[in-house]
């Protein structure tokens, strides 16, 4: 769900951390060293990268393309190849048949059927397009603030990798706690109140 | 720091008080609303509202959808000890309204619709349009984000069990 979309899912982050200047280039730098990569016509099965957010199937970080007024626009894309495991079972069970047939034998061992796998998934990530998935994101620089727009636990573990490794920042998940802790304005006191608090019981 | 997911597992039940605070507010004290966005209109429960009681053994869940979905049951639930897990809740200030879905245990926002404001027709329109949506996003974070702090600030003082536990235990007798 793009950030334009009439219906979008966003999880907020904290951004902690300062960039060197000039601000923009090291963005752009952090963005380009880990822009998505295909991987179509290759065995890998999975890549996780950044892409633009208006190009995301042609991503380019020049001119400060991804500078939209006081915000950071771009994206995160997961390219992965989907094999079914009928698919797998199919191609597994015929090159096996096909092994044995010219070794003679009427079965393989542990670690030929082990080969034959590894071969058929490569042979399979090979001819197989990886499905993409585009989850963008809005970081505001100067208010340390950043939306990625999914609520998906494994899309927000892949930002909480990237991200880090791009930018040298560290990103925390405003969840109940952490929002109350660094984004409620609290004194240090409430702070100390807030670790203690258990359940109110509404109800008695 | 705390760690995360100690900090996720332990305090979670601090959304779930949220939401359940919020409904108490919507219902009883929106005049809280005027002092954090001037041009407040309104703000309701929306669509679906879904309760969860862990003092039960097994765990209960009670869902209650649609745009005009009673609310008696819901209501009936809290008294039992159930909590507010997720609210969706529609939003008015000025002349625009968002409606959105708010998940306790992580705050996390789903189903954020917008005033709208149509689509780019060409790639030059592309940044006005995500500047005025992110204005958009913005205007309706920063109402959350006052509403929740000023329910931390209130949840960490001896005003939540002196005053707000009894106001809100009121209203559920008196609903």
């Amino acid at each position: 769900m793009g950030l334009l979309s009439s219906s979008v899912s966003i999880t907020r982050y904290k951004v902690h951390g300062k960039l060197n200047y000039p601000i923009i280039e090291t963005v752009a730098q952090g963005l380009k060293k880990n822009m998505v990569l295909e991987i179509d016509g290759k065995v890998d099965d999975k890549t996780v990268g950044w892409t633009s957010f208006e190009n995301p199937f042609q991503p380019r970080f020049d001119n400060s393309s991804f500078v939209y007024g006081n915000y950071f626009v771009f994206s995160l894309r997961i390219d992965k190849k989907n094999i079914s495991a009928k698919v797998l079972q199919k191609h597994t069970s015929m090159e096996s048949a096909r092994r044995m047939a010219e070794s003679g034998r009427d079965y393989l061992t542990k670690t030929e059927k082990k080969l034959v796998k590894d071969h058929v998934l490569n042979v399979l990530s090979l001819k197989i397009p990886a499905t993409p998935s585009i989850y963008d994101v809005i970081w505001a620089y100067e208010n340390e603030v950043l939306w990625f727009f999914s609520n998906l636990k494994t899309a927000n573990e892949e930002l909480e990798t990237l991200f880090p490794k791009s930018f040298k920042l560290s990103l925390i998940r405003l969840f109940p706690y952490f929002a109350a802790d660094i984004s409620s304005g609290l004194t240090n006191s409430e702070r100390d109140g807030l670790k203690r608090i258990s359940p109110t019981r509404f109800v008695t | 720091m705390i760690d995360v997911a100690v900090a996720y597992n332990r305090y979670k039940f601090l959304g779930d008080e949220f939401l359940t605070w919020l409904w108490f507010i919507i219902a009883e004290d929106q005049q809280i609303l005027e002092k954090i966005d001037p041009e407040f209109v309104s703000l309701e429960v929306g669509n679906r509202i879904v309760l969860e009681n862990h003092k039960k053994e097994s765990g209960e869940r009670i869902t209650i959808k649609g745009d005009d979905a009673g609310l008696e049951e819901a209501i009936l639930a809290l008294k039992k000890g159930a909590m507010v897990s997720e609210l969706n809740i529609t939003y008015a200030s000025g002349d625009l309204k968002w409606q959105f879905t708010l998940k306790g245990e992580s705050l996390n926002i789903s189903s954020l619709k917008t005033p709208n404001i149509g689509s780019p027709e060409t790639n030059e329109d592309v940044e006005g349009f995500v500047l005025e949506k992110t204005y958009l996003y913005e205007q309706m974070i920063h109402v959350l984000e006052n509403l929740y702090a000023h329910f931390i600030k209130l949840r960490v003082s001896d005003n939540w069990q002196n005053k707000v536990v009894p106001r809100i235990r009121k209203w559920l007798t008196s609903t």
